[in-house]
């Protein structure tokens, strides 16, 4: 037995913070990375804010001498989107009007439909399951004429009723997915007691289930959100030239053959664009994170 | 108060046949428990009365309806679920009224009712908290109240007390036993815990791979077993079993077995025992003890461990070529060592023989 005190005072309170060469290498990666992804914003940002004649002359990266917001005032009211010149102002609008009804349709038909096959376990169920999972597989390019026809056929070819429906229709198995395994995650037993309770098919969906689904709608939602917000491709076809969302009218700037680039307008339109994605991502990074995770662990 | 009647169900999932061809019969306002091994049905014999598996056959009456097909909310019952199933985004008063308010009771009946249960349960503090931030014992003790708030005929328990601790569960058994005399209602009860059987049941039905083996007082599942499956599952430490054949000579009938004869004379044989059948003796560990008394036979134990378990104390040992325990009282003495030779007496009458192949009681 050595005369060591039993409690050394250097080996007291919380674990002292170390950095070590692991610590060290992680860090430099995560900057690096940061650095990678922050660059073109940076670019864009500053661009955005020059004159045509800073565009021009300066270097691309350079903070500009006299920032100004004049390229953000032209990209929003007075760009020209294709025959007018009225900036994005219509095609955020329209956007919205798409937005809302898309993003609401497919989720609360989701919510439904996923809790139907978890708790309710109709008689063919599982087939209607599995077909919709196969429509996730099958690229949606093959839909298009088919889908543009039909359309058409019963008036909704070429409005807003059209490229929500089209919207709502491709969500569907995504949607499908997510809920009806996160109510599988949930215990059955909670069901069976609502049904011993007197609860019918809505009591126990708007009582029982919905209010523990708040994390996946939250994925739901932002996913959907993000999806239609930069869709390109169905609002071009399906929306109708007055509807025309704020993606397509934004490759009409971009694109447009007649007179100079007007590099600062364009990336003003463009960050205007991706502004509402990114300020979804921005206040729910954190809730998408748990709802995924909720959908993976119980408890 | 309703009976219930259960006929030749079947309950089958997927390929596998759960129950099997059941019948029970329930008198109205009695307190009837199942025991049986985990897995062997019982969740889904509740289920099935409850309404909430569909079964493969059979029918099912409570009271005088027919309610094979019915929603479980027009069975008239209650169920306390072995996993609870609290409503996670309710309070504990919302849990308890959601019930009372499906079924369109005024709101000042719902407040009083809840009130009641939750000072009978000793829920009273938690009233507004979330399941979520209750303890095991305290879930379970609100998935019981929100059962009984509501009046129905028949209510259904499975295992509402295994996690409470030993104290609590003490105290709601008797909490329980008093209710079901208050309130005069059928009660099915699923337990894994003898003292709960053996002291709340009008009637215990044991239960073995979906079918019940037997169905009696709770004396009777005690003293009288039908098989060597009931003998062994009831009663705690087990039952000891010795393995050997009948014996008969000179009007004795003896058990014998590879080391020694045991004497069964006094058995209430239901049949006349034959010579040479081969039988298992079960012998409870009370069922031996150290001073005979009139009519009482002698066995040999060979001593090997002495366990005090605080009222009693447990001595194990080797008898007739069989591991057995004996239940002594714990203050007797002198404590044998281990080796030990000790003679041990048992009343024929009071142990219990079966068939060897068949395993029932003869
Ligand atoms: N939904 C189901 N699908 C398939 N098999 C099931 C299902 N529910 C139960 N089983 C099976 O039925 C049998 C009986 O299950 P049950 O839950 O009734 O057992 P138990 O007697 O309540 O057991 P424990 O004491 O462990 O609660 C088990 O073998 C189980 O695996
Ligand atoms: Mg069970």
């Amino acid at each position: 037995m050595s005369s060591r005190p039993l409690f050394p005072a250097h080996a007291e309170g919380p674990r002292p913070a170390r950095l070590n060469l692991g610590r060290l290498a992680l860090y430099l990666c995560l900057i690096a990375a940061a650095a990678a992804f922050l660059f073109p914003l940076w670019v864009m940002v500053t661009t955005s804010l020059k004159d045509m004649e800073a565009v021009r002359s300066g270097s691309i990266f350079g903070w500009p001498a006299q920032p100004s917001l004049e390229a953000w005032k032209s990209a929003w009211t007075s760009a020209c989107t294709g025959l007018t010149c009225e900036g994005l102002r219509g095609g955020f609008v329209n956007s919205l009007l798409i937005l809302v009804p898309s993003v609401a349709l497919p989720v609360a038909l989701g919510a439904v439909t996923g809790y139907a096959l978890s708790f309710w376990r109709p008689r063919g169920g599982k087939l209607l399951f599995g077909g919709l999972l196969i429509g996730l597989f099958i690229p949606y390019q093959v839909f298009i004429y088919p889908l543009v026809r039909i359309l058409s056929s019963v008036g909704l070819y070429g409005n807003i009723g059209g490229i929500v429906a089209v919207h709502t229709i491709f969500a569907m198995p995504i949607m499908l997915l997510l809920f009806r395994n996160y109510y599988a995650s949930l215990p059955m037993d909670l069901f069976k007691a609502a049904r011993i309770d007197g609860g019918g098919f809505w009591t126990i969906f708007r009582r029982v289930v919905l209010p523990m689904s708040a994390p996946i709608i939250v994925v739901a939602v932002i996913l959907q959100v993000t999806g239609v917000w930069n869709d390109f491709l169905f609002g071009l076809i399906f929306a109708g030239s007055d509807n025309l969302p704020m993606t397509v009218q934004l490759n009409n700037i971009v694109n447009s053959a007649r007179g100079a680039q007007e590099y600062n307008v364009q990336m003003a339109a463009t960050i205007l664009t991706a502004l509402v994605p990114l300020i979804v991502y921005f206040f729910s990074g954190r809730w998408f994170v748990r709802g995924i995770a909720a959908g993976a662990v119980k408890g | 108060m309703s009976q219930v009647a259960i006929k030749n169900l079947d309950i089958t999932f997927g390929s596998n046949r759960v129950i099997q061809n059941l019948d029970l019969q329930i008198e109205p306002g009695e307190f009837l428990v199942l025991l049986g091994a985990s897995g062997c049905g019982k969740s889904t014999l509740l289920n099935a009365v409850a309404g909430l598996t569909d079964v493969a056959g059979g029918q099912i009456w409570i009271g005088e309806n027919n309610v094979t097909w019915a929603e479980p909310k027009d069975r008239g019952i209650g169920m306390v679920f072995q996993s609870y199933a609290l409503y996670p985004r309710m309070t504990v008063e919302q849990n308890m009224s959601f019930g009372l308010e499906m079924a369109r009771h005024p709101k000042a009946e719902i407040r009083e009712r809840v009130a009641r249960a939750a000072s009978m349960l000793q829920l009273k503090p938690l009233m507004q908290r979330r399941p979520a931030e209750l303890s095991g014992g305290q879930r379970q003790r609100v998935a019981i109240g929100r059962a009984l708030v509501r009046d129905a005929d028949v209510y259904l328990f499975d295992e509402p007390l295994s996690n409470l601790d030993a104290k609590l569960r003490t105290e709601l058994r008797v909490e329980l036993k008093k209710l079901h005399a208050e309130l005069g209602a059928t009660m099915i009860y699923v337990t894994h815990d003898q003292v709960e059987a053996l002291t709340l049941a009008n009637r215990i039905a044991v239960m073995q791979g979906g079918v019940i083996q037997q169905l009696a007082s709770p004396d009777e599942i005690y003293r009288r077993p039908v098989n060597r499956f009931v003998a062994g599952f009831v009663g705690s430490p087990g039952m000891n079993f010795i393995e050997g054949e009948l014996q008969l000579r000179d009007g004795k009938v003896d058990l014998k077995t590879a080391r020694g004869n045991l004497d069964v004379t006094r058995y209430p044989f239901a049949e006349r025992p034959e010579d040479g059948r081969k039988v298992t003796l079960g012998l409870r560990p009370e069922h031996l003890q150290p001073e005979p008394e009139e009519g009482w036979c002698p066995a040999s134990l060979t001593v090997s461990v002495y366990e005090s378990m605080g009222a009693d104390a447990l001595l194990c040992g080797e008898l007739s070529g069989a591991t057995v325990s004996v239940k002594l009282p714990s203050d007797w003495s002198p404590i044998p060592p281990a080796g030990a030779r000790v003679t041990m007496w048992y009343d024929a009458s009071k142990v219990s023989i079966f068939d060897a192949v068949t395993e029932s009681r003869l």
